[in-house]
């Protein structure tokens, strides 16, 4: 059998089920390269061989109908794991241990999936570089002094340096989407209601969306279908008839109208990202597409609605460590020092940051000139979606404003790090779904992607533009595995 | 619009962050240039729009009022900081 890491899921899975691999073999192969990529950081906490007994114990009683039969998966460790230590990339939950399992792991279990670790990530997602996390940096396999993007830094690395077939992000706004850009993977955010809340470290509530990342789009429709569920246990999640995004994944995009929106061009944007986008619209007309010119005119405004919004709600979220329940606690002479030190020493620079900016605008004199003028331009926003969706299908855009960045390079200022979300966060604020494909590289060699932006409850639709464009586009991830000594 | 030390010292103490004054005065920058970015909303004008709380556009579902987990209590204190059979153990409050 030729090199197993270096197989998709979908071919992983095939083989499961006619008994040319055993789950063993293939949990032993993830386990082997991972252990072998240390350099990368990828992983928090490592569960390898408790996955390999899980392995042996699938062998001795397969379950061959399931999705993901004995398929081993590490996830982001922002979904909490029974059992398993859940941090969030944060100190202050460094040794919480959750008694009880999120509803989107849950379901990959469910399928017969096999937990091997949680991947590192941005300190409660919150950075664009995986740069926050309080076990310190990710590197890009792609390039040594790369950042893999953030917050699902750890999960896009590990995807592309084939540590794990596949793995679950979390996206506030453009988490999964921008990291799948930078290491040249795919990404899902699904719609806002899609996959369940319920057992995720919660950063703005109404923002987080759970999704799949994966080295393509078969595989990507393939998690999607097992994460997507309704769900009690989150207020939020919808009722829908959901798809069998796998089974119904089809090429045939003939016709579709597929919308360009001239505001995505942005002041000092690179020729590069241009040229790609153009790119894109070719491959999209090669598909039998129709292309048409759209306005998203308040487009400008997602990002400051966004860094009023996501902090307000942050500020709430994170309220409740404060060192009395779980997770770390610093001593004080009284209740009230324990809580302010417990989070000044227990929270990183960024996250304090953001409570700090959630906690001004929520406070008293200035909620309306801040938080409900936010909320008022999110329904603006909302509205340009709504009537560019009267006259197209899906949306056509560039994933991020540039490559991955060096490391260091963009952490002592705030904003710039910020406006690598541009073209992602808009979609947040509007809870529709948006699909990040790799579709080129830059002059420097590095992946490049494109966002096909869909209805909301479309996911179907966008992952067919995916799979039909991924065809025409062949890119090729340049990895050398120069991590592996 | 500029956020000044004492603006920074209040929202610490609503926040439950202790800050001292070197952390205060980075802060203070930091925000001052997220704010700066942040008031280009302003150009809008918002007052007939009604402000989006909810993208999910469902009414909150009703369920029966039911008992489904009980007796957790060992797994709630499980993660507790501080050592203790029955309660969250915290500094003394009432002298």
């Amino acid at each position: 059998m030729s090199d197993i890491t270096k197989q998709t899921l979908s071919e992983l899975v095939n083989n499961i089920k006619e008994k040319k691999l055993s789950s063993s073999e293939i949990t032993q192969a993830f386990v082997d390269r991972s252990e072998k990529s240390k350099e990368l950081n990828t992983y928090i906490t490592e569960d390898f061989s408790n996955a390999l007994d899980k392995a042996k114990k699938f062998d001795d009683n397969p379950k061959l109908d399931l999705k993901l039969p004995g398929i081993p998966m590490a996830v982001k460790d922002l979904f909490c794991t029974a059992n398993v230590r859940t941090t969030a990339g944060s100190k202050i939950l460094n040794n919480f241990v959750p008694t009880y399992e999120s509803t989107v792991t849950q379901n990959i279990w469910n399928e017969g999936a096999i937990l091997i670790g949680k991947l590192n990530c941005d300190e409660f997602a919150m950075g664009s570089s995986n740069e926050t996390s309080f076990f310190g940096n990710v590197q890009n396999p792609i390039d040594k002094n790369l950042v893999p993007g953030g917050s699902s830094g750890g999960s896009s690395s590990a995807v592309a340096a084939q540590l794990t077939p596949i793995t679950i992000g979390t996206d506030t706004g453009g988490s999964i989407r921008q990291p799948a850009s930078f290491t040249g993977t795919v990404g899902l955010k699904p719609t806002y209601g899609s996959c369940s809340r319920y057992g995720i470290v919660a950063f703005a509530s109404s923002l987080d969306q759970a999704g799949p990342m994966a080295q393509n789009v078969q595989d990507c429709a393939l998690l999607q279908e097992v994460i997507s569920s309704y769900d009690q246990k989150d207020s939020t999640s919808i009722d829908f008839k959901r798809n069998l995004y796998s089974k119904e994944l089809t090429k045939d995009i003939k016709g579709k109208k597929i919308g360009i929106p001239k505001e995505y061009r942005v002041d000092g944007m690179p020729k590069e990202i241009d040229d790609l986008w153009q790119k894109g619209i070719e491959y999209a007309k090669d598909c039998g597409a129709e292309i048409i010119d759209i306005s998203l005119p308040h487009t400008n405004y997602a990002l400051p609605t966004y860094y009023i919004v996501a902090p307000a709600e942050a500020s709430s979220n994170l309220a409740r460590y404060d060192g009395v329940k779980y997770g770390f606690r610093a001593d004080g002479e009284n209740l009230i020092d324990m809580y302010e030190k417990t989070r000044s020493e227990g929270f990183g620079a960024e996250v304090q940051r953001r409570i700090m900016i959630g906690t001004y605008v929520l406070s008293s004199g200035y909620y309306d000139a801040y938080y409900l003028k936010a909320q008022k331009v999110r329904k603006l926003i909302k509205n340009d979606f709504d009537e560019a969706y009267k006259k197209v299908d899906a949306i056509l855009t560039p994933s991020t404003p540039s490559s991955a960045f060096k490391i260091g390079e963009k952490t002592n200022d705030p904003v710039s790090m910020y406006l690598n979300d541009i073209f992602t966060v808009p979609v947040n604020l509007a809870g529709l779904p948006g699909i990040s494909i790799p579709a080129g590289h830059d002059s420097k060699g590095y992946p490049l992607g494109l966002q096909i932006i869909g209805k909301a409850f479309d996911e179907q639709n966008i992952l067919n533009i995916a799979y039909a464009m991924e065809e025409k586009i062949n890119f090729k991830n340049k990895i050398t595995d120069w991590w592996i000594k | 619009m500029s956020i000044d030390l004492k603006t920074i010292k209040h929202i610490s103490k609503l926040s439950r962050i202790s800050v001292d004054e070197k952390k205060a005065e980075k802060l203070a920058s930091d925000l001052n240039s997220i704010f700066d970015f942040i008031e280009k909303l302003n150009e809008l004008k918002t007052e007939n729009v009604e402000p989006l709380t909810s993208v999910a556009e469902t009414t909150l579902k009703l369920r029966p009022d039911e008992v489904k987990s009980k007796n957790l209590r060992e797994q709630i204190i499980k993660n507790s900081p501080k050592d203790n059979e029955d309660y969250f153990v915290v500094p003394k409050v009432i002298e």
